[in-house]
């Protein structure tokens, strides 16, 4: 996984709440494989194509100043809905690193962390205050800083975060999480054999085939 | 209750709150099959075969014949069943009666039990909640981290008890309950909550019927979603094939019965329904949340303070194709689908098909039942009879219309009355227009041809 320290980019304000992960990305292409060189395209796919494939000029991601963004500035439970990490995938795919939102889908929101993305929560009135300026000003930078769990806006006001230790160390070294857990073997094994013992009947019998 | 369960399966403690918590199930489906491919690339394999299962649900067809559309989902289904051949993970592949959607076979194999953890990478896993299990969603990341390791770090969630009491009017029930609950707290309302369904409404009901309020935790925003399990749970659980049996049986239903919430247990949020205000429920827009009773009519975006809903609304209006002001049930379909891990169990099939019997079908309507077993068991009731000879089409076991990933979809602009769970934009096809509604209300809609109010049919 790419590690995360801190990214200055343009940034795409996204003012609909309730973003679903359907919308990010539609069924239909998830049984496609990541490494398809037009999985980009499925971003936001239904919004942002017309059915004959043009792009549709009124949706954001599609006018000039926001092309090279890097930063979703979005509004309440964005990535809600399914559990599919092809919505990261699809977001990671265009070059995007980091979504901010007042809340995100649960999911989506441990999804991110797990492909380098950085998840960051701000109070609803600083994230639409973000999302004002970045209209205001199309193309204009921010910069999200996992050190100091800081996000500056374009006024260059600073907006602190919250984020667990736990999964900043994990994004600040990309470190693999299974191998960090396979570390913990002694640990999994003893759990293992007292669970055995106390929860029995949680293991189920095995079925014939 | 989730306090008991979460503290019995903590493996170690890690920074910033998160714990390594122990999977004592995993439920595999075709898109799991990346994980598996991942899995094999870094030469790890699955650590307990013996608690992971599979179903083939999402990508086959629902209608009798061939099993896939295409050589892609071909692909997918046939890679399952090599990983879980070589894995040694019991598959419920094509041909095996017991396949069907994997939160109606779970339960109805005894795999899902009070008292456990469960995890599926799929996000309406909070089903297996209804029988008192800690059972959540998890990403394609998290399946594979289950695979090698059967544990997942994760921080634990803040605890909301809904409580819904008092009877259910005539033709009111389970889809009805959890999509008024969903309009009351909001689609965002149980956002890193686990929630507990509580008060007398909730146990009053079948386990099928349980299992639909738990279904759309998720669409509420919740991580998972229970109902504290009691003599109606052990009576369906007890007898099934994967159920613990003779001793473990005893044991575990001692264990069981002390699982419920103590009396004085507190939650961070608490809210309350009562069961008479409850009518029956259908979806004007495409969040869940926008729910309303079939008396109602299509809500003014113009009459709404706040912008961004207001905004949203008439982009919900746009899309749907609805005007202000129209009754809900003036509303006409062009579609109707009975089925999902939401609505496709035996009670859900009956209560259609009570409405549907000596009826004659007007638009094209699909029963998808929720398991090959469900299909024989409704089959052996009639009731395969009942709806074909309303005009139904009886199909076979899978997600088909729910989402369409198998090319079963609406056209564009098409308005279905569907038992789902999502009526998201593109959900059931690009441009299709969702009304989520019960098995009996979609079997209304079908023999009217619009959104129609089950009572006025007599129920
Ligand atoms: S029926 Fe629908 S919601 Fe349920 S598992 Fe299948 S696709 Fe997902």
């Amino acid at each position: 996984m790419e590690p995360f320290t801190r990214v200055t980019a343009v940034a795409v304000p996204i003012d609909l709440p309730n973003i679903d992960t359907d919308r990010v990305i539609p069924a239909r292409f998830l049984r496609k494989d990541r490494s398809v060189p037009e999985y980009s395209s499925f971003l936001f796919h239904d919004v942002r194509f017309t059915a004959d494939g043009a792009e549709r000029p009124d949706f954001i991601l599609n006018q000039a100043p926001y092309r090279g963004a890097r930063i979703v500035v979005a509004a309440e439970n964005f990535g809600c809905g399914s559990s599919r990490e092809a919505a990261v995938w699809a977001l990671a795919a265009n070059g995007f690193r980091s979504v901010i939102a007042p809340s995100l889908g649960d999911i989506f929101h441990q999804n991110c962390f797990k492909n380098g993305v950085l998840p960051v929560i701000l109070p609803a009135e600083a994230a639409a205050g973000l999302r004002r300026q970045l209209h205001d000003r199309p193309g204009a930078t921010l910069t999200v800083d996992l050190e100091t769990q800081a996000v500056t806006a374009p006024d260059g006001a600073q907006h602190r975060f919250e984020v667990d230790a736990f999964r900043k160390e994990m994004l600040l070294t990309g470190r693999d999480e299974i191998g960090l857990t396979l570390g913990f073997e002694t640990k999994i094994v003893e759990f293992e054999a007292r669970h055995a013992r106390e929860m029995a009947w949680a293991v189920p019998p095995r079925a014939s085939t | 209750m989730f306090e008991k369960i979460w503290a019995r399966h903590v493996v170690a403690e890690g920074p910033g709150g998160h714990v390594l918590l122990y999977i004592d199930r995993h439920l595999l489906h075709e898109g799991t099959t990346a994980a598996f491919g991942r899995l094999a690339r870094r030469g790890r394999r699955v650590r307990r075969p013996d608690l992971s299962f599979a179903t083939a649900d999402h990508y086959l067809l629902t209608s009798p014949g061939l099993p896939t559309s295409d050589a892609e989902t071909r692909g997918m289904v046939e890679a399952l069943g090599r990983h879980t051949a070589d894995q040694r993970i019991l598959y419920f592949g094509v041909g095996d009666p017991r396949r069907g959607i994997v939160h109606v076979i779970g339960p109805e194999q005894g795999l899902t039990v009070p008292g456990i953890t469960l995890v599926c990478g799929d996000s309406h896993t909070a089903t297996h909640g209804a029988f008192g299990a800690l059972a959540f969603g998890i990403g394609s990341s998290e399946v594979e981290h289950v695979l090698a390791t059967q544990t997942l770090w994760q921080k634990k969630p803040l605890t909301m008890r809904i409580s819904v009491d008092g009877r259910l009017g005539p033709g009111v029930n389970a889809k009805d309950v959890i999509l008024a609950i969903i309009a009351k707290i909001g689609a965002g309302g149980g956002v890193r909550h686990a929630i507990e369904y509580a008060g007398s409404t909730i146990r009053s009901m079948s386990m099928d019927e349980r299992m639909t309020v738990c279904n759309m935790s998720i669409e509420a925003g919740a991580r998972a979603g229970m109902i504290a399990p009691d003599k109606t749970t052990f009576a369906y659980i007890e007898g099934r094939p994967l159920a613990p049996s003779g001793e473990a049986w005893r044991t575990a239903l001692a264990e069981w019965k002390a699982l419920p919430s103590d009396p004085g247990a507190v939650f961070d949020r608490e809210a309350q329904l009562a069961a008479s205000e409850i009518a029956p429920t259908v979806t004007w827009g495409t969040s869940p949340q926008d729910a309303l009773p079939i008396s109602a009519r299509v809500p003014d975006p113009a009459a709404v303070a706040d912008p961004g809903r207001r905004e949203s609304m008439a982009r919900a209006l746009a899309y749907m194709g609805l005007e202000p002001g129209t009754p809900l049930s003036d509303v006409t379909v062009n579609r109707v689908f009975i089925g999902s891990c939401t609505n496709s169990r035996l009670d859900d099939l009956r209560a259609a098909a009570r409405i549907a019997k000596g009826r004659r079908a007007v638009v094209p309507a699909w029963i998808v039942p929720g398991s090959g077993l469900i299909k024989r068991a409704a089959e052996a009731e009639g009731l395969d009879r009942v709806f074909m000879d309303a005009g139904f089409e009886w199909r076979e076991a899978g997600c088909s219309m729910c989402v369409g990933m198998n090319g079963e979809t609406a056209a564009a602009g098409e308005r279905v009355a569907s038992t789902s769970n999502r009526n998201f934009e593109g959900r059931q096809g690009k441009g299709a227009r969702t009304h989520l509604m019960s098995p009996a209300m979609a079997a209304a809609a079908a023999v009217t041809g619009k959104l129609t109010d089950v009572r006025t049919l007599g129920t």
